[in-house]
Protein backbone atom coordinates (compact mmCIF):
# COMPACT_ATOMS: atom_id res chain seq x y z
CA UNK A 1 0.00 0.00 0.00
CA UNK A 2 2.86 2.23 1.11
CA UNK A 3 5.08 3.55 -2.02
CA UNK A 4 8.85 5.04 -1.99
CA UNK A 5 9.08 9.14 -1.57
CA UNK A 6 12.00 10.73 -2.30
CA UNK A 7 13.03 13.72 -0.61
CA UNK A 8 16.01 16.15 -0.05
CA UNK A 9 17.59 17.22 3.42
CA UNK A 10 19.90 20.11 2.88
CA UNK A 11 20.23 19.25 -0.47
CA UNK A 12 21.19 14.56 0.25
CA UNK A 13 18.17 12.38 -1.07
CA UNK A 14 16.14 10.20 1.98
CA UNK A 15 13.96 7.63 0.43
CA UNK A 16 10.50 7.12 2.86
CA UNK A 17 7.49 6.10 2.44
CA UNK A 18 4.27 7.98 1.58
CA UNK A 19 2.98 9.30 4.67
CA UNK A 20 6.57 9.83 6.66
CA UNK A 21 6.46 13.45 8.20
CA UNK A 22 9.34 15.48 7.08
CA UNK A 23 10.85 15.68 10.57
CA UNK A 24 11.17 11.88 10.67
CA UNK A 25 13.04 12.37 7.24
CA UNK A 26 15.29 14.67 8.83
CA UNK A 27 15.57 12.34 11.98
CA UNK A 28 16.61 9.55 9.42
CA UNK A 29 19.25 11.89 7.69
CA UNK A 30 21.00 11.79 10.82
CA UNK A 31 19.98 15.90 10.98
CA UNK A 32 19.24 18.53 13.86
CA UNK A 33 16.22 20.39 13.01
CA UNK A 34 17.32 23.96 14.12
CA UNK A 35 20.33 25.63 15.97
CA UNK A 36 18.78 27.25 19.23
CA UNK A 37 19.82 30.89 20.13
CA UNK A 38 22.64 29.93 22.09
CA UNK A 39 23.66 27.49 19.32
CA UNK A 40 22.64 23.80 20.72
CA UNK A 41 21.61 21.21 17.97
CA UNK A 42 18.01 20.52 18.50
CA UNK A 43 15.59 17.64 16.71
CA UNK A 44 12.21 17.19 17.40
CA UNK A 45 11.10 17.24 21.00
CA UNK A 46 6.51 16.51 21.01
CA UNK A 47 5.94 15.20 17.84
CA UNK A 48 2.82 16.96 17.54
CA UNK A 49 3.10 20.11 16.28
CA UNK A 50 3.17 22.46 20.35
CA UNK A 51 6.76 22.57 20.76
CA UNK A 52 8.32 24.27 17.38
CA UNK A 53 11.84 22.60 17.63
CA UNK A 54 11.27 20.78 14.28
CA UNK A 55 11.31 23.81 12.56
CA UNK A 56 12.81 23.88 9.29
CA UNK A 57 12.43 25.30 5.60
CA UNK A 58 9.99 23.45 3.39
CA UNK A 59 10.68 23.64 -0.47
CA UNK A 60 11.77 27.30 0.63
CA UNK A 61 8.85 28.34 3.24
CA UNK A 62 10.48 29.06 6.41
CA UNK A 63 9.94 28.34 9.93
CA UNK A 64 7.40 25.21 9.16
CA UNK A 65 6.82 22.31 11.90
CA UNK A 66 8.54 19.83 10.11
CA UNK A 67 6.27 17.03 12.07
CA UNK A 68 2.92 18.75 10.58
CA UNK A 69 3.81 17.92 7.12
CA UNK A 70 4.00 14.71 4.85
CA UNK A 71 6.93 14.21 2.60
CA UNK A 72 6.19 14.62 -0.83
CA UNK A 73 7.69 13.43 -3.72
CA UNK A 74 10.87 16.03 -4.26
CA UNK A 75 10.44 18.37 -1.82
CA UNK A 76 13.33 20.33 -0.70
CA UNK A 77 14.18 20.47 3.04
CA UNK A 78 16.72 23.05 4.65
CA UNK A 79 17.43 22.83 8.29
CA UNK A 80 18.32 26.07 9.73
CA UNK A 81 21.87 25.27 10.03
CA UNK A 82 21.96 25.15 6.32
CA UNK A 83 20.68 28.16 5.94
CA UNK A 84 22.28 30.15 7.65
CA UNK A 85 25.71 28.51 5.91
CA UNK B 1 -14.18 13.67 15.59
CA UNK B 2 -17.12 12.11 17.26
CA UNK B 3 -19.27 15.88 18.01
CA UNK B 4 -18.36 16.50 14.12
CA UNK B 5 -19.97 13.09 12.90
CA UNK B 6 -22.79 13.12 15.21
CA UNK B 7 -24.04 17.10 14.56
CA UNK B 8 -23.75 16.35 10.50
CA UNK B 9 -25.75 12.97 11.47
CA UNK B 10 -28.27 15.20 12.64
CA UNK B 11 -28.81 17.04 9.65
CA UNK B 12 -27.14 20.52 10.10
CA UNK B 13 -23.67 21.54 8.29
CA UNK B 14 -20.43 21.02 9.61
CA UNK B 15 -16.87 21.77 9.65
CA UNK B 16 -13.90 20.17 11.19
CA UNK B 17 -10.92 21.83 11.06
CA UNK B 18 -7.61 19.87 11.99
CA UNK B 19 -3.69 20.99 12.39
CA UNK B 20 -2.97 17.59 11.65
CA UNK B 21 -1.89 16.02 8.12
CA UNK B 22 -5.07 13.72 8.77
CA UNK B 23 -7.81 13.13 11.45
CA UNK B 24 -7.65 11.05 14.10
CA UNK B 25 -5.96 13.33 16.79
CA UNK B 26 -2.57 12.48 18.48
CA UNK B 27 -3.10 8.45 18.84
CA UNK B 28 -5.06 7.54 16.50
CA UNK B 29 -3.12 9.80 13.99
CA UNK B 30 -5.68 9.01 10.84
CA UNK B 31 -4.84 7.38 7.77
CA UNK B 32 -0.79 7.54 8.40
CA UNK B 33 -1.53 5.06 11.07
CA UNK B 34 -1.08 1.54 8.82
CA UNK B 35 -1.67 0.26 12.58
CA UNK B 36 -5.37 0.41 11.87
CA UNK B 37 -7.11 0.75 15.17
CA UNK B 38 -10.59 -0.56 14.96
CA UNK B 39 -12.08 2.01 17.19
CA UNK B 40 -10.30 5.12 14.97
CA UNK B 41 -10.98 3.46 11.59
CA UNK B 42 -14.95 3.11 12.92
CA UNK B 43 -14.87 6.83 13.68
CA UNK B 44 -12.91 8.05 10.91
CA UNK B 45 -15.89 6.60 8.62
CA UNK B 46 -18.54 7.41 10.99
CA UNK B 47 -17.06 10.97 9.85
CA UNK B 48 -16.45 10.79 5.97
CA UNK B 49 -19.83 9.23 5.75
CA UNK B 50 -21.80 12.13 8.23
CA UNK B 51 -21.23 14.60 5.36
CA UNK B 52 -19.31 16.90 7.72
CA UNK B 53 -16.32 18.85 5.44
CA UNK B 54 -12.89 18.21 7.04
CA UNK B 55 -10.05 20.46 6.50
CA UNK B 56 -6.89 18.83 7.79
CA UNK B 57 -3.34 20.71 8.06
CA UNK B 58 -5.00 23.85 8.99
CA UNK B 59 -4.78 25.75 12.11
CA UNK B 60 -6.67 28.42 13.79
CA UNK B 61 -4.99 31.33 14.86
CA UNK B 62 -7.09 33.86 15.49
CA UNK B 63 -10.74 34.58 15.95
CA UNK B 64 -11.00 38.51 14.38
CA UNK B 65 -14.32 39.17 15.47
CA UNK B 66 -17.10 36.56 17.04
CA UNK B 67 -18.34 33.70 15.13
CA UNK B 68 -15.41 33.91 12.58
CA UNK B 69 -12.20 32.10 12.92
CA UNK B 70 -8.42 32.71 10.69
CA UNK B 71 -7.03 29.82 9.98
CA UNK B 72 -3.55 28.81 7.90
CA UNK B 73 -2.10 26.44 6.71
CA UNK B 74 1.20 25.75 4.32
CA UNK B 75 -0.14 27.48 1.52
CA UNK B 76 -2.38 30.53 2.13
CA UNK B 77 -5.39 31.57 5.04
CA UNK B 78 -9.08 31.65 5.42
CA UNK B 79 -11.50 32.77 7.52
CA UNK B 80 -14.59 30.33 8.65
CA UNK B 81 -17.92 31.55 9.88
CA UNK B 82 -19.62 29.71 12.69
CA UNK B 83 -22.95 29.62 14.24
CA UNK B 84 -21.93 27.17 16.82
CA UNK B 85 -18.26 25.69 17.85
CA UNK B 86 -17.25 22.76 19.45
CA UNK B 87 -13.29 23.10 20.43
CA UNK B 88 -11.57 19.75 20.96
CA UNK B 89 -7.96 20.75 20.91
CA UNK B 90 -6.65 17.90 23.17
CA UNK B 91 -3.72 17.78 25.17
CA UNK B 92 0.22 18.01 25.00
CA UNK B 93 2.59 16.53 27.26
CA UNK B 94 3.80 17.98 30.37
CA UNK B 95 7.90 18.28 30.12
CA UNK B 96 10.16 18.97 33.03
CA UNK B 97 13.57 19.98 32.34
CA UNK B 98 16.81 18.49 33.77
CA UNK B 99 20.27 18.39 32.09
CA UNK B 100 20.67 17.08 28.84
CA UNK B 101 16.82 16.85 28.26
CA UNK B 102 17.46 19.45 25.44
CA UNK B 103 19.56 16.77 23.30
CA UNK B 104 18.34 15.45 19.96
CA UNK B 105 16.33 12.32 21.08
CA UNK B 106 15.12 13.19 23.46
CA UNK B 107 11.62 13.59 23.19
CA UNK B 108 8.26 12.96 24.41
CA UNK B 109 7.00 9.75 25.00
CA UNK B 110 3.56 10.45 23.40
CA UNK B 111 6.09 12.64 21.22
CA UNK B 112 8.12 9.63 20.01
CA UNK B 113 5.15 7.38 19.13
CA UNK B 114 3.63 10.02 17.05
CA UNK B 115 7.37 9.67 15.01
CA UNK B 116 7.10 6.22 14.83
CA UNK B 117 3.72 6.17 13.46
CA UNK B 118 4.62 8.93 11.26
CA UNK B 119 7.67 6.38 9.94
CA UNK B 120 10.33 6.40 11.98
CA UNK B 121 12.16 3.02 11.86
CA UNK B 122 12.28 1.93 15.50
CA UNK B 123 13.59 -1.99 14.92
CA UNK B 124 16.37 -2.88 16.67
CA UNK B 125 16.49 0.55 18.71
CA UNK B 126 17.24 1.28 22.46
CA UNK B 127 14.45 3.41 24.05
CA UNK B 128 14.19 4.12 27.45
CA UNK B 129 10.68 5.20 28.18
CA UNK B 130 10.73 7.54 31.33
CA UNK B 131 8.23 10.03 33.15
CA UNK B 132 4.61 9.32 34.56
CA UNK B 133 0.99 7.91 33.25
CA UNK B 134 -0.60 5.34 31.75
CA UNK B 135 0.74 6.32 28.43
CA UNK B 136 3.98 5.29 29.42
CA UNK B 137 3.32 1.77 29.51
CA UNK B 138 1.38 2.26 25.95
CA UNK B 139 4.18 3.98 24.55
CA UNK B 140 6.67 1.10 25.36
CA UNK B 141 4.35 -1.31 24.62
CA UNK B 142 4.03 0.07 20.62
CA UNK B 143 7.88 0.77 20.45
CA UNK B 144 8.60 -3.13 21.47
CA UNK B 145 5.75 -4.29 19.30
CA UNK B 146 7.55 -2.30 16.79
CA UNK B 147 11.01 -3.66 16.99
CA UNK B 148 12.39 -1.48 19.55
CA UNK B 149 14.23 -2.56 22.82
CA UNK B 150 12.89 -1.32 26.10
CA UNK B 151 15.69 -1.35 28.84
CA UNK B 152 13.22 0.26 31.36
CA UNK B 153 10.61 2.39 31.85
CA UNK B 154 10.97 4.58 35.15
CA UNK B 155 7.72 5.77 36.44
CA UNK B 156 7.59 8.58 38.82
CA UNK B 157 5.12 7.06 40.60
CA UNK B 158 5.24 4.83 43.49
CA UNK B 159 4.11 1.31 44.11
CA UNK B 160 1.78 1.91 46.62
CA UNK B 161 -0.42 4.39 43.97
CA UNK B 162 0.34 2.46 40.90
CA UNK B 163 -1.19 -0.48 42.99
CA UNK B 164 -3.99 1.35 44.26
CA UNK B 165 -4.54 2.42 40.75
CA UNK B 166 -4.56 -1.18 39.68
CA UNK B 167 -7.44 -2.10 41.91
CA UNK B 168 -9.47 0.96 41.20
CA UNK B 169 -9.64 0.05 37.60
CA UNK B 170 -11.42 -3.41 38.38
CA UNK B 171 -14.92 -0.39 38.51
CA UNK B 172 -13.73 0.36 34.74
CA UNK B 173 -13.90 -3.31 33.03
CA UNK B 174 -12.83 -1.39 29.12
CA UNK B 175 -9.44 -0.57 31.25
CA UNK B 176 -8.73 -3.43 33.12
CA UNK B 177 -8.98 -5.31 30.03
CA UNK B 178 -6.82 -3.12 28.33
CA UNK B 179 -4.27 -2.75 31.49
CA UNK B 180 -3.48 -6.41 31.96
CA UNK B 181 -3.47 -6.72 28.43
CA UNK B 182 -0.81 -4.30 28.14
CA UNK B 183 0.92 -5.67 31.13
CA UNK B 184 0.86 -9.27 29.58
CA UNK B 185 2.22 -7.61 26.75
CA UNK B 186 5.19 -6.13 28.24
CA UNK B 187 6.42 -8.90 30.44
CA UNK B 188 10.14 -9.15 30.29
CA UNK B 189 10.08 -4.95 30.37
CA UNK B 190 11.30 -3.76 33.59
CA UNK B 191 8.86 -1.21 35.37
CA UNK B 192 10.60 0.63 38.03
CA UNK B 193 8.46 2.92 40.01
CA UNK B 194 9.78 5.87 42.03
CA UNK B 195 12.10 5.97 39.06
CA UNK B 196 13.17 9.29 37.00
CA UNK B 197 15.14 10.20 34.82
CA UNK B 198 18.30 12.53 36.16
CA UNK B 199 20.28 13.35 33.27
CA UNK B 200 20.64 12.98 29.40
CA UNK B 201 24.03 12.74 27.65
CA UNK B 202 25.55 12.59 24.48
CA UNK B 203 27.79 14.18 21.93
CA UNK B 204 25.48 14.82 18.80
CA UNK B 205 22.39 13.26 19.91
CA UNK B 206 21.27 11.28 23.41
CA UNK B 207 23.59 7.91 24.09
CA UNK B 208 23.12 7.39 27.33
CA UNK B 209 20.70 8.50 30.47
CA UNK B 210 21.65 8.66 34.30
CA UNK B 211 18.27 7.07 35.93
CA UNK B 212 17.41 7.25 39.71
CA UNK B 213 15.75 3.87 40.06
CA UNK B 214 13.90 3.03 43.18
CA UNK B 215 16.87 4.74 44.86
CA UNK B 216 19.84 3.91 42.85
CA UNK B 217 21.81 5.73 40.36
CA UNK B 218 22.30 3.73 37.37
CA UNK B 219 24.31 5.03 33.81
CA UNK B 220 21.41 3.45 30.74
CA UNK B 221 23.02 3.48 27.14
CA UNK B 222 20.06 4.49 24.82
CA UNK B 223 19.13 5.48 21.27
CA UNK B 224 16.29 7.29 22.65
CA UNK B 225 14.44 8.85 25.51
CA UNK B 226 10.80 9.12 25.71
CA UNK B 227 9.93 11.14 28.47
CA UNK B 228 6.83 12.92 29.04
CA UNK B 229 5.24 13.90 33.21
CA UNK B 230 1.56 12.70 32.32
CA UNK B 231 -0.45 15.70 29.90
CA UNK B 232 -1.42 19.14 29.98
CA UNK B 233 -4.94 20.49 28.20
CA UNK B 234 -4.58 22.72 25.16
CA UNK B 235 -6.41 25.23 26.72
CA UNK B 236 -4.63 28.20 24.30
CA UNK B 237 -7.49 28.69 21.96
CA UNK B 238 -10.21 28.57 24.36
CA UNK B 239 -9.03 31.39 26.62
CA UNK B 240 -8.05 33.30 23.43
CA UNK B 241 -12.29 32.66 22.87
CA UNK B 242 -13.09 34.01 26.25
CA UNK B 243 -13.62 30.33 27.72
CA UNK B 244 -13.63 30.17 31.51
CA UNK B 245 -10.73 28.26 32.96
CA UNK B 246 -10.91 26.74 36.59
CA UNK B 247 -8.06 24.03 38.02
CA UNK B 248 -6.13 24.84 34.45
CA UNK B 249 -9.52 22.89 32.70
CA UNK B 250 -11.86 24.50 30.59
CA UNK B 251 -15.21 24.99 32.67
CA UNK B 252 -18.35 23.96 30.88
CA UNK B 253 -21.80 22.86 31.50
CA UNK B 254 -23.95 19.08 31.32
CA UNK B 255 -23.90 20.02 27.62
CA UNK B 256 -20.42 20.33 27.29
CA UNK B 257 -20.71 24.03 26.72
CA UNK B 258 -18.43 26.92 28.06
CA UNK B 259 -18.60 29.86 29.91
CA UNK B 260 -18.59 31.82 25.81
CA UNK B 261 -21.73 31.73 24.39
CA UNK B 262 -22.15 29.44 21.30
CA UNK B 263 -19.02 27.57 22.03
CA UNK B 264 -18.35 24.20 23.24
CA UNK B 265 -15.54 22.09 24.60
CA UNK B 266 -14.85 18.28 24.40
CA UNK B 267 -12.02 15.92 25.29
CA UNK B 268 -8.70 16.60 27.42
CA UNK B 269 -9.53 20.21 27.81
CA UNK B 270 -11.93 19.87 30.32
CA UNK B 271 -10.37 17.24 31.81
CA UNK B 272 -7.72 14.94 31.28
CA UNK B 273 -9.48 11.73 31.11
CA UNK B 274 -8.49 9.68 27.94
CA UNK B 275 -10.07 8.62 24.73
CA UNK B 276 -13.32 6.79 26.10
CA UNK B 277 -14.02 10.50 28.12
CA UNK B 278 -13.09 12.28 25.02
CA UNK B 279 -15.64 10.14 22.88
CA UNK B 280 -18.43 10.75 24.86
CA UNK B 281 -17.76 14.48 25.30
CA UNK B 282 -17.35 14.77 21.63
CA UNK B 283 -21.10 13.05 21.43
CA UNK B 284 -22.36 15.29 24.03
CA UNK B 285 -20.77 18.87 22.68
CA UNK B 286 -21.95 17.50 18.95
CA UNK B 287 -25.66 16.48 19.54
CA UNK B 288 -26.13 19.52 21.88
CA UNK B 289 -24.53 22.14 19.47
CA UNK B 290 -26.98 20.64 17.02
CA UNK B 291 -29.78 20.82 19.26
CA UNK B 292 -30.72 17.75 20.35
CA UNK B 293 -30.35 18.30 23.64
CA UNK B 294 -32.73 14.94 24.90
CA UNK B 295 -30.07 12.78 22.89
CA UNK B 296 -27.07 14.26 24.45
CA UNK B 297 -28.67 13.39 28.16
CA UNK B 298 -28.34 9.43 27.14
CA UNK B 299 -24.64 9.90 27.20
CA UNK B 300 -24.80 12.01 31.03
CA UNK B 301 -24.16 8.52 32.98
CA UNK B 302 -21.63 6.87 30.92
CA UNK B 303 -19.75 10.41 31.35
CA UNK B 304 -20.06 10.30 35.09
CA UNK B 305 -18.55 6.71 35.38
CA UNK B 306 -15.76 8.22 32.59
CA UNK B 307 -14.97 11.47 34.85
CA UNK B 308 -14.11 9.51 38.13
CA UNK B 309 -11.64 7.51 36.10
CA UNK B 310 -9.55 11.01 35.11
CA UNK B 311 -9.97 11.74 38.98
CA UNK B 312 -8.12 8.63 39.51
CA UNK B 313 -5.59 9.63 36.76
CA UNK B 314 -4.95 12.90 38.58
CA UNK B 315 -4.18 10.90 41.90
CA UNK B 316 -1.87 8.34 40.91
CA UNK B 317 -0.09 10.24 39.03
CA UNK B 318 0.80 13.38 40.75
CA UNK B 319 4.39 14.57 40.76
CA UNK B 320 6.35 14.09 43.49
CA UNK B 321 8.25 17.30 44.72
CA UNK B 322 12.17 15.70 44.24
CA UNK B 323 11.16 16.25 40.52
CA UNK B 324 11.68 20.41 40.89
CA UNK B 325 14.72 19.61 41.48
CA UNK B 326 16.55 18.39 38.89
CA UNK B 327 17.61 21.11 36.98
CA UNK B 328 21.52 22.57 37.19
CA UNK B 329 21.59 26.49 37.43
CA UNK B 330 22.94 26.49 33.34
CA UNK B 331 20.01 23.90 32.60
CA UNK B 332 17.69 25.62 30.24
CA UNK B 333 14.31 25.39 30.86
CA UNK B 334 12.96 27.47 28.17
CA UNK B 335 14.01 26.01 25.09
CA UNK B 336 12.85 28.75 22.34
CA UNK B 337 14.63 31.19 24.18
CA UNK B 338 17.24 29.43 25.61
CA UNK B 339 16.63 30.46 29.45
CA UNK B 340 18.72 28.70 32.06
CA UNK B 341 16.71 27.50 34.93
CA UNK B 342 19.27 29.78 37.47
CA UNK B 343 17.83 33.11 35.45
CA UNK B 344 14.49 31.98 35.98
CA UNK B 345 14.86 31.07 39.47
CA UNK B 346 15.66 35.32 40.51
CA UNK B 347 12.03 36.12 39.61
CA UNK B 348 9.06 35.49 41.20
CA UNK B 349 6.14 35.13 38.82
CA UNK B 350 5.86 34.27 35.23
CA UNK B 351 5.36 37.94 34.00
CA UNK B 352 8.24 39.54 35.56
CA UNK B 353 10.66 35.84 34.16
CA UNK B 354 8.74 36.94 30.64
CA UNK B 355 9.43 40.49 30.91
CA UNK B 356 13.71 40.28 31.81
CA UNK B 357 14.38 36.98 30.21
CA UNK B 358 12.09 36.15 27.22
CA UNK B 359 10.81 33.09 28.36
CA UNK B 360 7.94 31.84 26.90
CA UNK B 361 7.91 34.35 24.58
CA UNK B 362 9.22 32.50 21.95
CA UNK B 363 7.43 30.32 18.95
CA UNK B 364 5.94 27.92 21.08
CA UNK B 365 4.58 30.36 23.03
CA UNK B 366 5.16 29.20 26.46
CA UNK B 367 3.19 26.13 25.94
CA UNK B 368 6.30 23.93 26.75
CA UNK B 369 8.28 26.16 29.72
CA UNK B 370 4.49 27.36 30.98
CA UNK B 371 3.25 24.08 32.69
CA UNK B 372 7.03 23.60 33.58
CA UNK B 373 7.33 26.42 35.56
CA UNK B 374 4.08 26.23 37.21
CA UNK B 375 5.45 22.80 38.58
CA UNK B 376 9.01 24.22 39.36
CA UNK B 377 7.92 27.75 40.87
CA UNK B 378 4.41 27.71 41.04
CA UNK B 379 3.41 30.17 38.95
CA UNK B 380 0.69 31.45 37.30
CA UNK B 381 0.64 32.00 33.33
CA UNK B 382 -0.99 35.04 31.97
CA UNK B 383 -3.98 35.60 29.46
CA UNK B 384 -3.87 34.44 25.80
CA UNK B 385 -2.81 37.07 23.57
CA UNK B 386 -3.93 36.68 19.35
CA UNK B 387 -2.55 35.01 17.38
CA UNK B 388 -2.80 31.78 19.58
CA UNK B 389 -0.08 30.14 17.56
CA UNK B 390 2.61 32.33 15.22
CA UNK B 391 0.88 33.63 11.69
CA UNK B 392 2.33 34.45 8.92
CA UNK B 393 2.71 38.49 8.27
CA UNK B 394 0.58 38.21 5.27
CA UNK B 395 -2.45 36.30 7.02
CA UNK B 396 -2.65 39.26 9.52
CA UNK B 397 -2.16 41.90 6.98
CA UNK B 398 -4.81 40.79 5.55
CA UNK B 399 -7.02 40.84 8.21
CA UNK B 400 -5.88 44.97 8.92
CA UNK B 401 -6.55 45.65 5.45
CA UNK B 402 -10.05 44.24 5.91
CA UNK B 403 -10.38 46.23 9.42
CA UNK B 404 -9.13 49.05 8.07
CA UNK B 405 -12.01 48.47 4.78
CA UNK B 406 -14.51 48.56 7.13
CA UNK B 407 -13.72 51.11 9.31
CA UNK B 408 -13.35 53.37 6.50
CA UNK B 409 -16.74 52.65 5.23
CA UNK B 410 -18.43 53.77 8.01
Amino acid sequence: MHSEVTVTVNGAPVVVLSGTTVAVAIVMAGQACRRSVSGEPRGPLCGMGICFECCVAINGNRHVRSCQVLCEQGMEVATEKCIDE
Amino acid sequence: MAAAACAAECGVRVGMVDDNPSMGGQIWRGESDGQHNPDASKWVQRVRRSGAAVLCGWRVVHQPEEGVLLAENLGGFCELKYGKLVLAPGARERFLPFPGWTLPNVMGAGGLQAMVKCGLPIRGKRVIVAGTGPLLLAVADYLRKHGAEIPVICEQACWRSLAKFGLALVSWPAKIVQGIRLKFDLAGVPLAANSWPLAAHGEKTVERVTVSRAGRVEDIPCDYLACGFHLVPNIELPLLLGCAVGNGCVQVNEFQETTSSSVFCAGEPSSIGGVELALIEGQIAGLAAAGRTREARAWFEKRKKARGFAQLLDRTFRLRTELKSLSLPETVVCRCEDVSYLRLRQHTCWRSAKLHTRCGMGSCQGRVCGPMTQFLFEWKPDSVRPPVFPARVESLAALARQWEGQHTAK
